[in-house]
């Protein structure tokens, strides 16, 4: 059964740089860094040591409020070195590859046949547990909770976003194992959604899936859209979610024993020669993954899409949970007149002498130029225009501002993530960072609530 | 050197220094900053507090040049008589130099008062507070001298616009804080401040307090007089304007708010440009005539006696209300203000209608004073949060509606 979803509300923000949908196999590079930064609020305990060897698979660091969930190395090799910051947190793990990669074996598993529990252990055991994150909050999932249901947001539509269809195709197997897996670990149903328009999308024959047909403007790939329009986030409740990439590489633990979490990552942005698909391993450094491809002067590397990804340089690393590397033009110059004369060349929902509602199919090359300077609140009603949720984002932004929990909690931040707020953020005339407000309001909400 | 590299360069030396937010507001006005995004998304819209604030004084400013034709215009027919009712629109009679400049010498002290003294007081807290000098007052600047009688001394303007920018804004936090709207908490205080140059027959028309003066001394001079149709219909005078007149803004009244028909291109620009909300707009013209509905309503009736004082208010057909005072320009170019007004669209559409209905309600009431516009945009400036409060309540009932069916 499909239900269809449609929104009306949002935006949908072209770029030049989308990626060709050719993939190039890469070889795999020689260092590796996993960052416990990429997993939020999880404190690391660390397993491996220093000048020890790893296999693909094998746990770097364990969680400290959780010692079931594991922290897997994507790749077999040698711990070289593992950076500490500030009161010795830890910063990076760097892992130097081996020539031939030797995975660990968690042996293959009949999916069918196994419990709620052991499908629960099998996924702790194999580093797997970090891929499934919870609403609210937005962070990974504790073991201990039954989900209400899982969504899974088959149709990514932000900027450039790498298009499921080509990435995900012929991987119903995988795809097929993994659903299975996580319908054991739902007291409800696993929904997926996918792009109206994705007549080849490998989910739509899947099996003990719920099928939706997701149509409109981003956000309406983001999953907390789609939550909101299929069974919204009540208080005390909890769902899952897991994004398709990441099925895959559960789907093939499952059936092949190895943990592999080389996915197809979308080089994408104007600052790319030849944008197109590689393969890559989380943690793999930039430098290996954008050579001869790259114009590196004054440019913005993403690690993510332009919306919600994390600022690298070459030498840092692909982030865990990543599958898109944006590279756009920095925007670190005056603009004479800025504020006065017509833009022909940049976006904006409004009209103020800013022509890009006349071309709707116009594709931009932005920069990172925030347009202006940080201002209190004034306009109200844009961010409306492109938010589709039942919130107002304004007095959600404005209660996590300061502080007040019995607001935040009736205005809805149970149902919300920090990337629903990307294009509120990008919208705003007043440049205030929204999404970081979004991410300090849901931290404070953890902590004082749980 | 360039200029760009050599400003670059006294950021850098200014930077965390007391001079920083002033040269700032130099820097910023000649240049947008060199700002990258450091959180969240990485490319921002284009548009900006400078950008949406230059749209509405866009709109306003063929608005000041009207009004700086029209000062000389009710002038000449002042001192002439000479008014013929029913002139087009382009009229070879109105729009001559003559009259331009009349006004023009008039008019440009007022807004360089405003802007000066408002923009300094601004430049003052934003260096005492050391945050960057922000752009509200753009817009109010070009408001203030829109909305006051075109003999204003300047002093008194000087004087309300320190008053209003402190009082009205600065003591909230400024830009974005503030409660009131602070061109009109201006002009409430020259109103409640000075009554007597804020209205009667002599105001508005310049030069007319001078020559009542001046024949109070002895010259040998004609009084010139120029009431505003609202003034005569509150004492139940003739007026000799036709609707025309007052649609293309050829009557008395404060410098901006006559012409309303280049008050509607603006707020259609507002709309269009999707600066200005087109719910307030529309709900306050609804609340107008709805309330003009009424009265024409308890007339027809024959609740109400040509004896009494609100009679010929009363009898205005609901339609002249829009057209008359300030009631266009307030709900154009003052309701619609983002700061002050109500935030959510459902909450717009409530407070706009209660303007709208509460400006020709005290308008027909208020003896002493008639124009309500001011009054009900200031009134429901306050009310704005409460009517946001209950819209957003819905909101939060609905969710917890959700969570009761669920456990239920």
């Amino acid at each position: 059964m499909s239900t269809d979803i449609r929104i009306k509300k949002g935006l949908d923000i072209k770029l030049i740089g989308e990626a060709d949908k050719t993939t190039t196999q890469l070889s795999l590079g020689s260092v590796f860094a996993i960052k416990p930064e990429s997993f939020h609020k999880i404190t690391p305990k660390l397993l491996a040591k220093e000048k020890s060897h790893v296999e693909a698979g094998q746990a770097l660091f364990y969680s400290k409020a959780d010692e079931r969930i594991l922290f897997p190395s994507p790749v077999s090799g040698e711990v070289v070195e593992i950076n500490r910051g500030a009161k010795r947190k830890i910063l990076e793990i760097i892992i130097k590859a081996d020539k031939d990669q030797q995975f660990q074996d968690f042996g293959k598993k009949d999916v069918a046949n196994l419990s709620d529990d052991e499908v629960k252990a099998h996924l702790l055991a194999s580093g797997c547990w970090p891929f499934i994150k919870q609403r609210p909050y937005d962070v990974i999932a504790k073991p201990d909770d039954k989900p209400k249901a899982i969504f899974i947001s088959g149709y990514a539509s932000a900027p450039l976003a790498p298009d499921f269809e080509y990435v995900l195709k012929g991987k119903e197997a995988e795809l097929q194992a993994a659903v299975m897996a996580l319908t054991k670990l739902t007291s409800g149903k696993v929904h997926v959604s996918i792009d109206v328009n994705a007549s080849l999308s490998p989910f739509s024959n899947l099996n003990e899936i719920e099928l939706h047909k997701v149509s409109g403007p981003h956000p309406a790939g983001n999953i907390s859209t789609q939550i909101a329009k299929i069974d919204p986030i009540n208080k005390g409740e909890v769902v899952w979610t897991v994004s398709p990439q990441d099925l895959v590489i559960i789907g093939e633990l499952l059936l092949t024993g190895k943990f592999n979490a080389e996915r197809t990552i979308a080089l994408t942005g104007a600052q790319f020669n030849t944008p197109s698909y590689i393969t890559a391993l989380p943690g793999a450094q930039i430098k290996d993954l954008v050579t001869n491809n790259l114009d590196d002067d004054n440019t913005r590397i993403i690690s993510g899409n332009v919306l919600s990804g994390t600022k690298v340089d070459t030498e840092d690393y692909l982030g865990y949970y990543d599958t898109q590397i944006t590279a756009i033009p920095e925007g670190n110059d005056y603009q004479l007149f800025g504020w006065l004369l017509p833009i022909f060349n940049k976006i904006a929902t409004s009209r103020a002498l800013i022509f890009s509602w006349m071309s709707a199919n116009k594709k931009y090359n932005l920069n990172t130029n925030t347009n202006g300077e940080h201002r209190a609140f004034v306009v109200t009603g844009a961010y409306e225009e492109v938010f589709p949720l039942d919130i107002y984002p304004m007095h959600l932004l404005k209660a996590c501002m300061y502080k007040d929990l019995d607001e935040m909690e009736a205005l809805g931040a149970y149902e919300v993530a920090p990337e629903d707020f990307a294009l509120t953020e990008f919208v705003c005339t007043s440049k205030q960072p929204h999404q970081q407000i979004i991410r300090e309001g849901l931290d404070l909400m953890i902590e004082e609530i749980g | 050197m360039g200029l760009k590299q050599s400003l670059h360069n006294l950021k850098e030396k200014y930077k965390g220094t007391k001079m920083a937010p002033a040269f700032g507001a130099f820097h910023t006005f000649l240049y947008t900053p060199n700002d990258t995004t450091h959180s969240g998304g990485h490319i921002r819209g284009a548009d900006d507090l400078k950008r949406t604030m230059n749209i509405v004084i866009i709109a306003l400013i063929p608005l000041l040049i009207f009004g700086m034709f029209n000062a000389g215009f009710q002038q000449s027919i002042a001192i002439h008589h000479n008014f013929s009712s029913g002139m087009s629109f382009f009229s070879s009679e109105f729009w001559t130099l003559d009259n331009f400049f009349i006004g023009f010498w008039k008019i440009i002290p007022l807004v360089i008062i405003s802007y000066g003294v408002g923009l300094g007081v601004e430049f003052i807290f934003a260096t005492i507070n050391d945050h960057e000098v922000e752009e509200g007052y753009l817009v109010t600047g070009m408001l203030v001298p829109l909305i006051v009688p075109i003999d204003t001394p300047l002093w008194m303007l000087a004087v309300a616009v320190v008053f209003g920018v402190v009082i009205g804004k600065e003591v909230f936090g400024g830009t974005g804080m503030n409660i009131l709207n602070p061109a009109l908490t201006i002009r409430a205080f020259l109103f409640f401040a000075y009554p007597t140059w804020m209205s009667g027959d002599k105001v508005w028309v310049t030069g007319a307090v001078q020559r009542t003066q001046d024949i109070a001394e002895g010259a040998k001079l004609d009084a010139i007089t120029g009431e505003t149709i609202l003034g005569s219909l509150a004492q139940g005078k003739e007026f000799m304007y036709s609707t025309w007149d007052m649609f293309y803004g050829f009557i008395p009244g404060s410098v901006g708010e006559t012409s309303t028909l280049l008050i509607i291109l603006g707020g259609l620009f507002l709309i269009f440009t999707k600066i200005g909300s087109w719910r307030i707009m529309l709900s306050a013209t609804l609340g107008a005539i709805a309330m003009g509905l009424i009265f024409n309503g308890v007339v027809d009736a024959g609740w109400i006696g040509e004896g009494s004082k609100f009679y010929t208010l009363m009898t205005t057909p609901f339609w002249h209300h829009l057209l008359l005072g300030g009631f266009a320009f307030g709900v154009v170019y003052m309701a619609t203000d983002p700061v002050t007004g109500s935030q959510t669209n459902k909450g717009k559409w409530i407070y706009g209608f209660l303007i709208g209905f509460i400006s020709i309600l005290i308008r027909v009431f208020n003896p002493g004073y008639p124009e309500g516009v001011m009054l009900a945009i200031l009134l429901m400036n306050v009310f704005a949060p409460t009517i946001d409060h209950y819209v957003v309540q819905g909101n939060v009932k609905r969710r917890l509606k959700r969570l009761k069916a669920k456990t239920a």
